[in-house]
């Protein structure tokens, strides 16, 4: 029997991840849009986290939000070609690279594409953090996983 | 680089703002020193001489769910009138509190409490006497001892039916100065 992990205060859980997704959110927007993302991102976590049934997987979960807000903001402004932020640390994590990767996708499937081999979380990980089921985040990732392989060749 | 204490800042108003702050908390500075100050909508729910706030915030987490968060501006009120006592400038305090999650004996004890005035003494008997416990003063003091919100519920104006101190969260000497401050020493 697996004891669920206590949720943190929302003090403690803002304080150990916002740099890692405020320079998330510079990466994906620019410096200039970083901060609302940002902000958006935690007001989207705190509305969400009284309904959280554990703490497991909150790292995952609030880089997912921070996925979800820089592409709601991408999408607003497509067609202004603005220069992003690049380059601040060489070695980029496996999730940063998928997170480029994966923009053509749509959220879920790219949220369980990022997820499970960005993050390297089980598919009950990612139906936790996701709030579906193991057999839909596994569908959602190879549908996405199918789908990059098709744009790739084509 | 980190996160700007400007856009930290603006965070924690909009969460403020937005009503998804299920506890409040800040550091007050005060002449006694730092204390922590939390409150959530309902009122003020913790005043603590251990100003870390780390240690606290598990606690108010249980009281009223996880959404805890520093605010300042959660705390104003009560900042501003803690600011006006020690200033001798309030003898009353006009704050609700929030007594969640406290069984009802020390609720209607803290309730006698919150009418000992400003500048007078009571004991531990008395106060279980008012609340139709006359024998329960032990336990009384207990409650005292565990009082979630100190100086504002003015447990410093208990004492011992022989007149001596007895004891006090924040020290004996706290209690002294407190009782100095009111003029009741």
């Amino acid at each position: 029997m697996m004891h669920a992990v206590t949720i943190p205060p929302f003090e403690h859980f803002y304080e150990q991840h916002r740099i890692e997704v405020h320079r998330l959110l510079r990466r994906r927007l620019g410096t200039d849009r970083a901060d609302d993302a940002f902000q958006e991102t935690f007001l989207r976590a705190l509305r969400a986290y009284r309904r959280l049934e554990h703490g497991e997987h909150l790292r995952a979960w609030v880089l997912t939000i921070a996925q979800n807000v820089a592409l709601d903001a991408l999408r607003r402004s497509r067609p202004s070609a603005e220069l992003v932020e690049t380059g601040i640390e060489d070695s980029r994590p496996a999730y940063e690279d998928l997170a480029d990767l994966t923009d053509g996708l749509p959220p879920k499937e790219r949220a369980a594409v990022v997820l499970r081999y960005g993050y390297d979380l089980s598919y009950d990980q990612i139906a936790s953090a996701l709030g579906s089921t193991p057999d839909a985040a596994r569908q959602a990732a190879s549908t996405g996983i199918r789908r990059l392989r098709r744009s790739a060749s084509s | 680089m980190t996160v700007s204490s400007d856009l930290d800042r603006r965070f924690r108003e909009a969460a403020v703002a937005l009503d998804l702050v299920d506890m409040g908390f800040d550091v007050v500075d005060t002449p006694i020193g730092q204390l922590f100050v939390a409150a959530s909508t309902r009122g003020l729910a913790a005043i603590s001489f251990e100003a870390d706030p780390d240690n606290q915030l598990e606690r108010l987490a249980r009281i009223a769910g996880p959404a805890v968060l520093r605010s300042p501006k959660s705390v104003d009120a009560a900042r501003r009138e803690l600011d006006e006592y020690f200033a001798g400038r309030r003898r009353v305090f006009d704050l609700a509190l929030d007594l969640r999650a406290l069984p009802q004996f020390t609720v209607s004890v803290l309730h006698e409490l919150a009418r000992v005035p400003f500048g007078e003494t009571t004991t531990y008997g008395a106060l279980a006497a008012a609340v139709g416990r006359p024998r329960a003063a032990r336990a009384v003091g207990t409650v005292m001892n565990r009082n979630r919100i100190p100086i504002v519920l003015p447990c410093h104006r208990v004492i011992g039916s022989g007149g001596d101190l007895v004891g006090y969260a924040g020290g004996l000497d706290l209690k002294i100065t407190l009782l100095e401050l009111e003029g009741a020493r």
